[in-house]
Formats: structure tokens, sequence, C-alpha cells
């Protein structure tokens, strides 16, 4: 902190934050100045302020390491490859799933059938009653996306020859991975299985991949997703449950390199109005582009700040960039959500999917003030949206200069769950989401929001106390 | 049962807004199921499956909004107007849960990067952390809490004096900052005279002497009450001090506060020496040979003295302040033997109600010189004049109700007569009682109009005593400004309607008083 001189006060016009009685800022609101109250409550019994460790680290200052990680990040796509090939450590047998590591018994409905969809489409299953037979025998091997610098929205899985996006971040040279997003409602990731899944599948992987790939190898540079997604923001995207506009400029960004690279008119124009007419195109591409910029930031001692947060339908799963590799776990939450036709919220399963990425590196649910649109989802007003966006600056350490948002004067998105913020707060992170029906071979029957359980930031805070402390 | 569908061509609305409106419409009672979709494919599909494709929905292109309801004919009529009202119903709300109150300083600074001064008055245990939290922010603090350890107290004020902040506090309710009157503080005019003050009042009662008499002043930084002992060390008021030594706008300086322990007046008269400015140390009771040798410090004995003294150096047209207060003593003296005169043989004693700690303390620094027996206090000069019980007088007492033992649980004395009200009965009613004593604080964060609510009480609680044959005199001074949105003269004169006589200054009200006892025990 700068030290300054008391003089240097002297002069300036004040302005109060009044902390505690109402009364005490009357006076001084009465005389004209300006005077910002508090919504004060006392902090949660035992929950100390951690700012210097035993061994002398400035809590404070480490974050800012974390932080200033994140905001130099350089999220970049560059290529496209298949799972098996370029993922580190997947193999033939090996299912990638979204959230904390689970094992096949404790697998949601939806995550469940995304398994079964998924080896029947790989072939390795004959139908989905041998695929689960397989799963549940101990033939495949389990593991997270965020194990092998993947993430994966709703179910998340990752099977090996899907084809995935490759995100590298150019300023740390560490690279991420996102498959290919599918549409709404019935598909893989919801949890949907069937032979229109799989169809759609092979499609991407024979068709939209390799023009995709094509084209982007004719882009020397890549595509600078951290841009996309700044200039989404200011067309009404918050990078999560809304990607309109990132979907939009995706396809102006790669256009002409796909028009350039591809031959066949018609396979072109099918690979365009499938990207159009899914909005979540995009999606697939901010949330690698969000791990690409937050795994940089793992591992820095002293650091309270979260850079992974995921669900996989069963547990909603967090990790501290001073620990990297332990999961803090919690019961996954049930979603406040808005549904499609024929469903409601008894049919939906609890809160699934690595799209937290987004709110972990300061977009998504965090950045609600920018996207009007969806605003329903926090209760119907844009007033509301920016109260959602200004509550969350509450328990994030800093602002990402990079991603601003326009009805806020252009402040920089909340970047940086502190978990003791949100101890000593007790406000939680507000999330948005899709929604998976609860039961296998379905898919997707909403959207909505929710707050992260309490449960894991208070383990993740106890641990930390107990390391440091 | 059946399903009734309203077509709506050419018309768009987002998605998410129609979930919103099927959402309502499957609460709707009687209804099973209900879809607000605009006509895409997938939509279509949607509804499909759903049992909601009717013909005409199916017949829709994508530009087209459907409403289908799945209930009894009479109930989807129902519903399907419903649907319509909702849909034409423009966003009423906006306004209300729109603002945001941030949750913590921190946030608070996020928000408004503009703000420097932080003002707390939450619980003692948890004030600490939110001065930390402030002090982290880069904030100014007015510490008001109470119960804040010396351990934090000293911790908090030494990471301010570092960081060039002020940590104003623990226990402080007045300061005024650029003008700005922070917590119980009087509108005063801007002017040369800088005031850094260990005692609340005591800078209400200096700053409004100062007013009195024309001089304005730069600032007035409050320090709480323990800044001078010697645990703490008198770091505010040093830092406050150097502050004003090295501001330009600042031409005298006043030190307020009971007598500092002797390392800290030590460290205070260093600093003062080390400045040029003229620097009156107020230090009430104390030994006024601290500033011998120093040849731009002056120490007095009392707030008159030390608001006097300050104004008569930033230019008000006194005499000299020994001769003005002999000159005004003798006149309270020719009004105290009158009123003696009023008195019953059984009205001996002096009973204080105030409401300021410092006031209270000044006046038993007067009578101690002043009176040939003690005042007892429950927030006496020293520990053997304790009163045993501060909720019953006994013989010469004066009691400051703003002590901790009465406001918790209940607000202070300055926001609230009732307190005081029922002491003034108390008092009046005792036939030993000759003289009531009390000061009346007014200005921001005080009571509206203290004048009439004492007042009354007062003239009810004389009258009371009159019908039992005694003459009950009332003295008080008013501590404020003309500027004060209660009015000094007006505050003056009500109490003078209601019977009170009204003296220009604590120390002046405090004398009268005195020698009117004084006058009786002799």
């Amino acid at each position: 902190m700068k030290k300054g001189k008391i003089n240097d006060v002297f002069g300036k016009p004040l302005a109060v934050v009044n902390v505690g009685l109402e009364s005490m800022a009357q006076a001084v609101k009465d005389q004209g100045v300006p005077t910002f109250q508090l919504d004060w409550q006392p902090p949660k019994e035992g929950v100390k302020h951690l700012r210097i460790t035993k061994s002398g680290i400035n809590i404070d200052e480490a974050n800012e390491e974390v932080v200033k990680r994140i905001k130099q990040a350089r999220p970049t796509l560059v290529d496209m490859g298949v799972a098996k090939n370029v993922i580190p450590g997947m193999h033939d047998r090996m299912i990638l799933h979204a959230g904390p590591p689970i094992t096949w018994e404790r697998m949601c409905g939806p995550m469940k059938g995304a398994v079964m969809g998924a080896l029947v489409y790989e072939g390795i299953a004959g139908n989905e009653e041998a695929a689960e037979k397989m799963a549940a025998g101990g033939e495949i091997e389990f593991s997270p996306c965020h194990h092998h610098q993947t993430v994966g929205p709703m179910a998340g899985i990752v099977s090996p020859s899907m084809p995935v996006f490759i995100v590298e971040n150019k300023t740390y040279g560490n690279k991420a991975y996102c498959t290919q997003n599918e549409g709404l409602g019935k598909v893989l990731r919801y949890g949907g299985m069937g032979p229109d899944v799989y169809e759609r599948l092979k499609w991407m992987e024979d068709v939209l991949y390799p023009v995709l790939k094509r084209a982007l190898q004719s882009m020397p540079e890549g595509i600078d997703l951290k841009a996309l997604i700044a200039q989404a923001l200011h067309m009404g995207d918050e990078g999560h449950n809304r990607n309109r506009a990132g979907t939009s400029l995706f396809l102006r960004a790669i256009g002409p390199a796909l028009a350039r690279t591809n031959q066949d008119n018609e396979v072109l124009a099918k690979v365009i109005e499938f990207i159009d007419k899914n909005d979540h195109f995009f999606l697939n591409l901010s949330m690698p582009a969000g791990k690409a910029a937050l795994e940089p930031a793992e591992g820095v001692e002293g650091s309270s700040i979260l850079t992974v947060m995921a669900r996989n339908g069963t547990d909603f799963g967090i990790r501290l960039s001073s620990m990297p590799d332990r999961w803090f776990i919690a019961p996954a939450g049930e979603v406040e959500g808005l549904y499609f036709p024929g469903f409601s919220a008894a049919d939906a399963n609890l809160d699934i999917g690595d799209s937290t990425v987004t709110e972990t590196a300061g977009y998504g649910g965090f950045a609600m003030a920018a996207a009007p649109a969806i605003t329903q989802f926090v209760g119907g007003t844009p007033d509301m949206a920016v109260s959602a966006t200004l509550e969350m600056y509450e328990i994030n350490f800093s602002e990402h200069e990079g991603f601003t948002i326009p009805v806020l004067n252009y402040r920089g998105t909340p970047l940086g769950i502190d978990v003791r913020r949100v101890m000593e707060t007790g406000i939680l992170p507000k999330l948005n989401t899709g929604i998976s029906h609860k039961d296998p071979g379905v898919g997707g029957i909403g959207a909505g929001i929710l707050r992260a359980p309490e449960k894991c930031f208070a383990d993740a805070f106890e641990a930390f106390q107990k390391k440091y402390f | 049962m059946s399903v009734k569908v309203l077509i709506k061509t050419s018309e768009y609305h987002d998605s998410v807004s129609l979930m919103l409106v099927a959402r309502e419409l499957t609460e709707f009672p009687g209804v099973e199921d209900a879809s607000v979709v605009m006509g895409t494919e997938a939509n279509k599909s949607l509804l499909e499956q759903a049992g909601l494709l009717t013909p005409e929905a199916d017949a829709t292109t994508p530009n087209d909004l459907i409403i289908a309801v799945k209930a009894d004919n009479v109930v989807a009529e129902k519903a399907l107007e419903e649907a319509e009202k909702i849909l034409s119903k423009k966003s009423t709300v906006g306004g209300e849960g729109a603002e945001f109150l941030a949750k913590s300083v921190r946030g608070a600074v996020r928000s408004h990067p503009e703000a420097n001064m932080a003002i707390i008055s939450v619980a003692g245990r948890y004030a600490a952390e939110e001065a930390w939290e402030a002090l982290f922010q880069g904030l100014h603090v007015l510490l008001f809490s109470d119960n804040v350890s010396l351990e934090d107290e000293i911790a908090l004020k030494k990471f301010a004096a570092e960081h060039g902040l002020l940590l104003m506090g623990p226990g402080a309710g007045t300061a005024i900052i650029n003008g700005v009157a922070l917590g119980f503080a009087n509108v005063v005019p801007a002017g040369s005279v800088g005031i850094v003050s260990a005692a609340g009042t005591g800078l209400q009662e200096v700053s409004t002497l100062l007013a009195k008499n024309g001089i304005g002043i730069t600032q007035g930084i409050g320090t709480g009450g323990r800044d001078l002992k010697a645990s703490v060390g008198g770091i505010m008021m040093l830092a406050g001090l150097q502050a004003l030594q090295e501001d330009e706008n600042t031409h005298y300086i006043v030190l307020i506060g009971k007598p500092p322990a002797p390392s800290v007046t030590q460290l205070v008269v260093d600093q003062v020496a080390k400045g040029s400015k003229p620097t009156v140390m107020c230090f009430m009771g104390g030994d006024v040979t601290v500033a011998d040798g120093v040849k731009n410090a002056m120490a007095v004995r009392t707030l008159q003295e030390g608001g006097l003294l300050g104004a008569k150096l930033a230019g008000a047209d006194l005499p000299d302040i020994d001769a003005l207060i002999a000159g005004e003593t003798a006149d309270l003296k020719v009004q105290a033997d009158e009123l003696a005169t009023t008195l019953s043989d059984g009205q001996r004693y002096l009973r204080g109600l105030f409401s300021g700690g410092t006031l209270c303390y000044e006046s038993q620094v007067i009578w101690e010189e002043l009176m040939s027996e003690p005042v007892l206090s429950n927030a006496p000069l020293n520990k053997a004049k304790t009163m045993e019980d501060s909720t019953r007088s006994e013989g010469h007492c004066t009691v400051d109700l703003g002590e901790e033992e009465f406001t918790v649980g209940r607000p202070h004395p300055m926001i609230d007569n009732d307190l005081r009200i029922r002491r003034i009965y108390q008092e009046a009613a005792d036939p030993e009682v000759a003289v009531i004593m009390m000061d009346v604080v007014i200005g921001y964060g005080a009571h509206m109009d203290p004048a009439s609510e004492l007042g009354l009480a007062v003239q009810e609680a004389k009258a009371k005593a009159k019908a039992e044959g005694r003459e009950v005199i009332v003295i008080a001074s008013v501590t404020g400004t003309e500027l004060d949105p209660q009015g000094l003269t007006r505050q003056a004169k009500a109490l003078e309607r209601y019977g009170l006589i009204v003296c220009p200054s604590n120390a002046a009200a405090s004398r009268l008083a005195g020698m009117i006892v004084e006058k009786k025990a002799v």
C-alpha cells in the first residue's frame, strides 16, 4: 500500500463510506457530502480475516500475482485436433467428464447417458446397454477434464475420437482443449442418447471438424478469443448463458478463411448454418479461453483465489491457486431455472458442467450486467442484473480491465473469486448454467442460475488456514 | 382437456422472456401444460413431443409467436388472454431493489473510488476489523465504536500514521475535516485555527467558542480519549499536530485533552517545538508549566481558556484572556450572590447532569479550584472522587450521562433526552439540591431541539419544588453556533423561557453554579 500524508486529504472533497448506524452518516449526507452506506452484516462467527501467512506471505500480494497472470493471458484459438491425439493423458479407453473426480456409480443420469452415448458413438459399445455394462464393469477410465487441460460444458464428456479446439495462451504457452458445441436440446453433453445424437456427432467429426481445422490452419495468427469475448460482452453476451454475439463474431472472424479453404459451397453452407443456428457454439471457445487463462495462475503460494470451479452433476468442486491439486467438494445445488416446453423443475438434474470456468475467469454470470437480454434469469430487470454483478465484486479480488461492462461505465468484470471474501461476507458465487434432464438420454431442458454451495468454500478456507496459519 | 393455440404473427420476443411467460402460464390454475415459443422447427418439434403442436401452430414461421396451452376449453381461453397480458406488460419493477449497497468497505471503495473517509459505528468487537479494512483501502477513519481493545487501537494507529492516514478513535464522535462535520460536530466557519482533540465535546466546545468570537478553523481532528495514554503514546495527536504544522492554511493550533501521561506530554511538547505556529495546549487541569521554554507553546487549563486564547491569537478583538475571564467571573459572582438568596436553608448541593464527558471534566477542574467541598463524579478527575452509585446523587456530584454504563442499549444523551429528563426530576425533588447544572450540545448528530424537551422538564421540576417551597436553580450553557441546525440563540432563548439561566460557556456556567453553592456553604 502506498504511503501518503494526512495532509493529502486536506482541501479535497470528502466522500464517506458509512459502516454501521445510518444516523451517523445522515448528518454528513445533510451537508451534501457523497455518502455510501454499507449493507453491513457481522462476519460469520469464527471467520478470521486472513492477511499475512505464518511464513510471512502477504495474501493480497499473492492474489495480485494470480490475477495479474489471468489478466495477462492471451487465449487464442490456434488449431483443432482429435482428443486422443492432442489431449495430455488421453487414451483409447478413457472418457473425460465435467467437474471433480467421480465414479460411474455416483454419476448423475445425464452424465451416465452422455458416457453411454459416447461409447456407442465411438463404436466401443454396440448399444447403450452394452455401454452401461462396460462403464459399470470398470473397462473405461474416467477422469475429470480439468486434470487434462480440458473443459467440457454440462456432462463435459470427451471421448477419444472427438475433435477438440486447441486454445493456446500466447503469453504463457499453455494450451486448453474443448469439444465442438452440438447445440441445445437432445444432445450428448446434456445426457442425450440416440441415433440423431450420434449422427450429429459423426457429422461434426467428419464434416464440421475438417472444415474448421482447414480454415484455422490458414490463419497463422489464430483467432484471439480474449478479444472476441471482450467484444461479445459489449454486445449483450456474458459468455456463459448467452453466446449469441460471440458466435456471430466467431463466424465473422473465421468466415474468409472458411471460404478460402473449402471447395464445396454446399458443405460450407451447412457448416455456417450449423454454427449460426447454435447460439452456444461460442461457449465451447469461451470456456477453454477461460481455462487457458486460469491454468498459469495455479500454484501461487499463499493465494486464496479459486482457479477451478466445476460440477459433475453430483458434486460441486473448487480448487485454489495455492493448493492446485486438491479438490474441495460439496453436493451440487439445485438450479433455479426456466424450462423448455413440457419440462419443469421436477425433471431437472442438479448443477452440472465445467462452464463455471467462465465465472472463475471473470465473465459468465459475474458479467450479468453486460447481458440485459437474459436478465430474466436473475429476476427480470436490467437493474437486478447490474446488482448481480455489483454483488460479485464483493467476493472477487480484482477486476478484469480486459473485459469491461458498458452499463457500469466500462468497469472491469469481477475477477478472482477470493475464498476469504466469500467466507467473510457470506456471499456465494452466483452462477449461470444450463439444465439437464435428470434421466439419461433426454438432454437439455432449460437454463437458470444458482449459488455455489457454501461447504466447499468453508472447507477450502479451513484447509487454507491450516496450511498457512 | 384440449390444446388451444394463439398465434401472433411477426412478433419477436427473446426466448428467456417467453420461458418466463410459459412458467407463469403453467402455474395458472387448471393449466396442465403451456408453452410460449417462436415458430422455429426446433420449437415445433419440442411442442410436438409435449403434445402441444396443433396444425395452425405447425404452419407458423420462425417469425411468429406460438402460445400453446393444454387445459379445459374455458381455462385455456382465459390462460391465453392472460398470456397476452403478461407479454404486453411493460416492466414496472426497475427502481425497486435496484439500489445495490456494498456489503464491505472494500466493495464500497471499488464501486466508489472517490471515497476517502470511513465512519465506523458497528459493535466494538467487529469495529477493529472494519477499521483495518478501511485503512487498507486507503481511507481515513472516524472510529466511533467503543470497546476496541488497546492492542488493536495501537496497531491501527501505528499503521495509519505510517501510511499518512487518520485513525480518529476509537470512541471518537467528533471531527471536522475540510469543513464537513463528522459525527457530533458543529457548523463552524472556515478559518486559520487547526484543532487536534482527544476529547469529543472538547473539540465542540473550543470550536464553537472560536466561532462565537468570529474565528474559524481549518481542521478539527479527533483522536479518541485513549490516545494520550502512555501505551498509545499520542500517536494520532502527534500525527495530527504534524499535519497541521505542515498545513499552509493552518496558522494557529489548539490541542485538547485531559492531561496526557508525562511521557506523552513530552512527545507533544517536543513536536510543538519543532514547528513555529503558535500552539495552545489545552490539557484540562494540567500543569501549565509544560509549555515553559517553548516559545510557540502556551498551556491553559480549561476549554474556555483554550477557545478564547485561540481566538485571540487568530485575530479576534479580545483583551488579555486572564483579565477577560477574571472580569466575567466577577460579574458571575454578583449574579451568584443574588441567586443564592433565593435558596432555602437546607439547599446546599450542586448537581451536574452532563451529556458531554469533556464538559463534565472541565466543570470538575473549575470546581476543584473554586469550591471548598469535593464534587464526586462517575467520571472523576481522580479515583478518590468516584461516586458510589452514579444512579443516585449524594452531596455535590456530577454525572456524565454519556458514560458507557448509561448508554448500553440506549441512545446517547445528546440524541435522546429521556434519561436526563428523569434525572432532572430526581435531582429537583431532592430538598438538599441548590443548583442543577447541565450542558446542552447542539449541532450535527445531536437532538434536533433539546431545549424544548429539557426546558419543559426543568420548568415542571422547578414548579414542583416551588410547590414544596423551594427554588431550584438550573444553569446551562449551549455548545453550538448560530449556523447549527438547531440554532444557538434559538436554543438559548428557549431554555431561558423555561426558567434556566444560560451562560456563554460551560466554564462560565460551572463557575456560576460553583459560586452559588459556595456562597451557601459560607
